[in-house]
C-alpha cells in the first residue's frame, strides 16, 4: 500500500469544478430550469410594471437582477441538495482534500452555471426590448455582483441543505445577507444603461468589489465550521 | 490499525457512545453488531473523520483523530449504504473523480484495474443512474479501494441488495480482507458477518458489550452470543 | 428554582427608575421642538431603541466568534440573548420612526439607511431564528447559528454605508447637514441632557433584559437536562 501526495487545493477544485459541469452537461436540468425560470419572471414583470419605454430603462437593471438572484437560488439550491441527497458530501469530506477546495470548486460550478444562464438571458432580454445591453462594461459589473452572489449563496446552501426546511430556507437565509452586492449591482446597471460614464458609478463598483473580497474571505474561512461535525 | 479509548459521543444532552474501548489490528476483519440506535453508524461516522468524538482517545493508521484528520483520510475506505456516487457521470467518470481526489498516479490505468476487479469493466461508459443497486455498491466499493487504504470501514454495505449482489458483495469482501487491511463492518445480518469476519464485536447501549472471536464462537451459535450480550446489564 | 441573584434584582429596579427618569426629561422637561412640536419627543425613545439595537447587533456577531473559536455554549446563549433583545429594540425603533415620520413628512415609511437597514437587520434576525428552529443538534444549532450572525454582522453595515450613499431624507441630527436632509433640527442644551440619558437609559434596559434572557437560556437547559434524566 503506498502513500499518494495529496492533491493540491487547486487540483482538488478544479476537479470538483469539472465534476460539476460534465454532470450539469449530460442532462442540462439544472441550466435549463434556471433559463426558463428567467423568462418567465422577465415576462410576468413585464406584465406586472406595464412601463413606458423612458421609464423601462430606469428600471431594467432592477428587472435583471432581481431575475438573477431568484434564478440564482435555483441554482444553488439544486447543486448542493445533489451533494446531499445521494451523500457525496461524505464522499468530498472523506477525500484528503482541503475543504477550502470544496467550498471554491462548488462556488465556481454555481457562478458558471449562473454566467451561463445570464449570458443567454441578456441576449434575450435586448431583443425583446430593444436595448443594447451587451456591453463590456455592463458584463463586468454583472461578473462581480455573481460572484458575491454565488460565493455567499453556496456558503449558506451548504447550511440550509442541512436543516429541516432544506431549499426552502436559502432564500430567506441569502437575501438579507446578499442585499448590499443586489443593490450595488443595480445601482452600477443602473447607472450604465441610463447614460452615466464609468466615473458616475465608481462608487457602487467599488462596493461590489469590497463585498466580494469580504465574502469570499468569510465564506472561505467560515466553511469548515459549516461541513465538519 | 484503529484504537479508541474511551470514546464518548454526545449530542447536546444525549450520550449516544459511552466510553467505548475498541481495537482492531492489520488483518482482522470485525463485524460490529447491534440493534437499532446502539450508535454503529456514529461510531462508524467517528472512525471515519466524519464527526468529532466529544471525549476520548480515537486512533486509526496511526494518527491521532480529530488532530490529524487530514492524514488518515489518505488511508481510509468507506462503503456506506448510500452509493457516494454521482448519477449523471459514467462509472469511469466517477472513478477518475475521485482519483483525482485522492492524488493517484497512473489514474487512468488504476481505474482500469478496479473496474476489472469489481467486474464493471465492460459499463465503464454507462451512466450510473442506469445502474441496479447491485452495481453500483460494487462501484462504491472499487471507489473505496481506489487508493489502496489500509483501514476500511463498511456502513450496512448489504443494505437493499438482492442475492446474486449479495453474493458479489461476499467476494469482493473477502478480496478486501485478503489483503492484509484492517476492516470494520456494521451489519444487521448475523448471517452475512458470519462467514467473513475474524471477530465479532457487539455496540450495546453506548458500549461495547462482548467481544468474541471466532475460533471462540465454533461452539456455540453466532446467535446465541449476540443474543446473551444484550441481555448483560 | 434558583433565585435571581441580588445584582439582578437590583438592575431591574434601576431599569424602572431611569426608564422613567428617561421619561420625564422626554416628555416635560425637554422643551417643545419648534417646528415639529410634541411629536419630535418620540425622537429620545427612538434613538434609545437604535442604539440599543445596534449594540446587541454587534454583540450577537462577537458572541458568534466566541463561540466558533472555544466551542463553549455559553457564547450560544449569549448570542440567541443578544439577537432576541435586539429584535425587539429595532422592532420598537422602527415603529417609533414610522410615528415620527408620519407628522414630519407625511410618510409611514421612508427608504433612507437608517431605517432601510434596520428593516433588513429584523430580516437577518428572523432568518437567524428560522434557521436555528430547523435544526434538532443543539451544537450544530450554536454553530450555524453563530455563522449566520457573523455573516449578518459583516453585511448589515456594509447596506447602510450602500444606500447612505445614494439617498436620505432621514434627518441629520448630529453631525453635517446635508442639503437634501430635510427636518433636522439642532438641539438645545435641555434636549442633549434628555437625548443622552436616553441613550444611557437603554442602555442599562438593555443589560438587564439580555441577562434574564441569558438566564432564561440557562434554565431552559436545566429543564432539558431533568427531563431527559427523569425518561431514563
Amino acid at each position: 500500500m503506498q502513500d499518494n501526495p495529496q492533491p493540491s487545493t487547486l487540483k482538488a477544485t478544479l476537479a470538483i469544478f469539472l465534476k460539476d459541469i460534465s454532470s450539469e452537461f449530460r442532462s442540462f436540468e439544472l441550466i435549463s430550469a434556471m433559463l426558463v425560470f428567467s423568462l418567465l419572471v422577465i415576462i410576468i414583470f413585464n406584465f406586472a410594471l406595464e412601463l413606458e419605454p423612458l421609464v423601462r430603462k430606469a428600471a431594467n437593471a432592477g428587472i435583471l437582477w432581481t431575475t438573477f438572484a431568484f434564478a440564482g437560488t435555483l441554482g444553488l439550491n439544486r447543486s448542493m441538495s445533489v451533494e446531499k441527497d445521494r451523500g457525496c458530501m461524505d464522499g468530498l469530506l472523506l477525500a484528503p482534500v482541503d475543504r477550502a477546495a470544496i467550498y471554491f470548486g462548488k462556488t465556481l460550478s454555481n457562478l458558471a452555471f449562473m454566467l451561463i444562464v445570464e449570458a443567454v438571458t441578456l441576449p434575450i432580454y435586448s431583443v425583446l426590448y430593444n436595448e443594447n445591453l451587451l456591453r463590456l462594461d455592463l458584463l463586468v459589473v454583472i461578473l462581480l455582483g455573481s460572484i458575491g452572489y454565488a460565493a455567499v449563496g453556496t456558503m449558506l446552501a451548504a447550511m440550509s441543505v442541512q436543516t429541516r426546511m432544506r431549499e426552502i430556507l436559502l432564500p430567506i437565509l441569502l437575501f438579507p445577507i446578499a442585499i448590499p452586492v443586489l443593490l450595488s449591482a443595480v445601482k452600477a446597471s443602473g447607472g450604465l444603461l441610463t447614460g452615466a460614464d464609468f466615473s458616475e458609478v465608481a462608487t457602487p463598483f467599488n462596493l461590489l468589489l469590497v463585498y466580494d473580497v469580504i465574502f469570499i474571505a468569510a465564506a472561505f474561512m467560515l466553511f469548515d465550521s459549516v461541513v465538519e461535525e | 490499525m484503529i484504537q479508541t479509548k474511551k470514546l464518548v459521543k454526545r449530542f447536546g444532552l444525549k450520550t449516544i457512545l459511552r466510553g467505548v474501548d475498541f481495537s482492531v489490528a492489520a488483518g482482522e476483519f470485525v463485524a460490529l453488531l447491534g440493534p437499532n440506535g446502539a450508535g454503529k453508524t456514529t461510531f462508524l461516522r467517528i472512525l471515519a473523520t466524519l464527526s468529532r468524538p466529544s471525549l476520548g482517545k480515537v486512533r486509526v493508521a496511526g494518527f491521532e483523530l480529530p488532530r490529524d484528520a487530514a492524514q488518515v483520510r489518505a488511508k481510509l475506505g468507506v462503503v456506506s449504504h448510500m452509493p457516494l456516487l454521482y448519477p449523471d457521470l459514467t462509472a469511469e467518470e466517477n472513478l477518475m473523480f475521485y482519483a483525482r481526489m485522492y492524488g493517484i498516479p497512473n489514474m487512468a490505468a488504476r481505474v482500469t484495474e478496479v473496474l476489472e476487479m469489481v467486474g464493471l469493466e465492460l459499463r465503464r461508459k454507462d451512466l450510473v443512474r442506469a445502474f441496479s443497486r447491485g452495481m453500483q455498491q460494487r462501484l462504491a466499493i472499487g471507489r473505496a479501494v481506489l487508493h489502496e487504504p489500509q483501514v476500511m470501514l463498511f456502513d450496512e454495505p448489504y443494505t437493499g441488495l438482492d442475492q446474486d449482489a449479495s453474493e458479489m458483495l461476499d467476494n469482493a469482501l473477502r478480496y478486501v480482507a485478503a489483503e492484509g487491511r484492517a476492516v470494520v463492518m456494521t451489519s444487521h445480518d448475523l448471517a452475512r458477518a458470519e462467514d467473513l469476519a475474524t471477530r465479532f464485536d457487539v455496540l450495546s447501549r453506548g458500549v461495547i458489550a462482548a467481544s468474541a472471536k471466532r475460533e471462540e464462537l465454533a461452539q456455540t451459535n453466532l446467535l446465541a452470543f449476540y443474543k446473551h450480550s444484550l441481555e448483560e446489564k | 428554582m434558583t433565585q435571581r441573584p441580588l445584582t439582578l434584582q437590583i438592575l431591574d429596579y434601576v431599569s424602572i427608575l431611569v426608564l422613567a427618569i428617561s421619561t420625564y426629561l422626554a416628555l416635560v422637561f425637554a422643551p417643545t421642538e419648534a417646528v415639529m412640536g410634541n411629536v419630535q419627543r418620540v425622537f429620545y425613545f427612538h434613538i434609545g431603541t437604535a442604539w440599543v439595537g445596534l449594540l446587541g447587533f454587534v454583540i450577537a456577531a462577537i458572541a458568534g466568534i466566541a463561540y466558533l473559536v472555544s466551542k463553549n455554549m455559553a457564547w450560544d446563549r449569549f448570542g440567541v440573548a443578544a439577537v432576541e433583545v435586539s429584535t425587539v429594540f429595532f422592532f420598537i425603533t422602527i415603529a417609533l420612526g414610522s410615528i415620527w415620520a408620519r407628522p414630519a413628512w407625511n410618510t409611514w415609511w421612508t427608504w433612507d439607511p437608517r431605517l432601510t437597514t434596520a428593516a433588513v437587520t429584523e430580516l437577518i434576525y428572523i432568518a437567524y431564528f428560522m434557521l436555528r428552529a430547523g435544526i434538532e443538534d443543539p451544537e450544530k444549532r450554536a454553530r450555524f447559528g453563530a455563522v449566520y450572525s457573523l455573516l449578518g454582522g459583516l453585511s448589515a453595515p456594509i447596506t447602510f454605508m450602500v444606500i447612505r450613499l445614494f439617498r436620505t431624507i432621514h434627518p441629520v441630527v448630529i453631525g453635517s447637514q446635508s442639503a437634501e436632509a430635510q427636518g433636522g433640527f439642532s438641539m438645545t442644551a435641555d434636549m442633549k441632557v434628555a437625548f443622552f440619558f436616553a441613550l444611557f437609559a437603554f442602555t442599562v434596559i438593555f443589560v438587564d433584559m439580555l441577562w434574564h434572557r441569558i438566564r432564561l437560556g440557562s434554565l431552559q437547559e436545566k429543564v432539558e437536562e431533568l427531563k431527559l434524566n427523569a425518561s431514563m
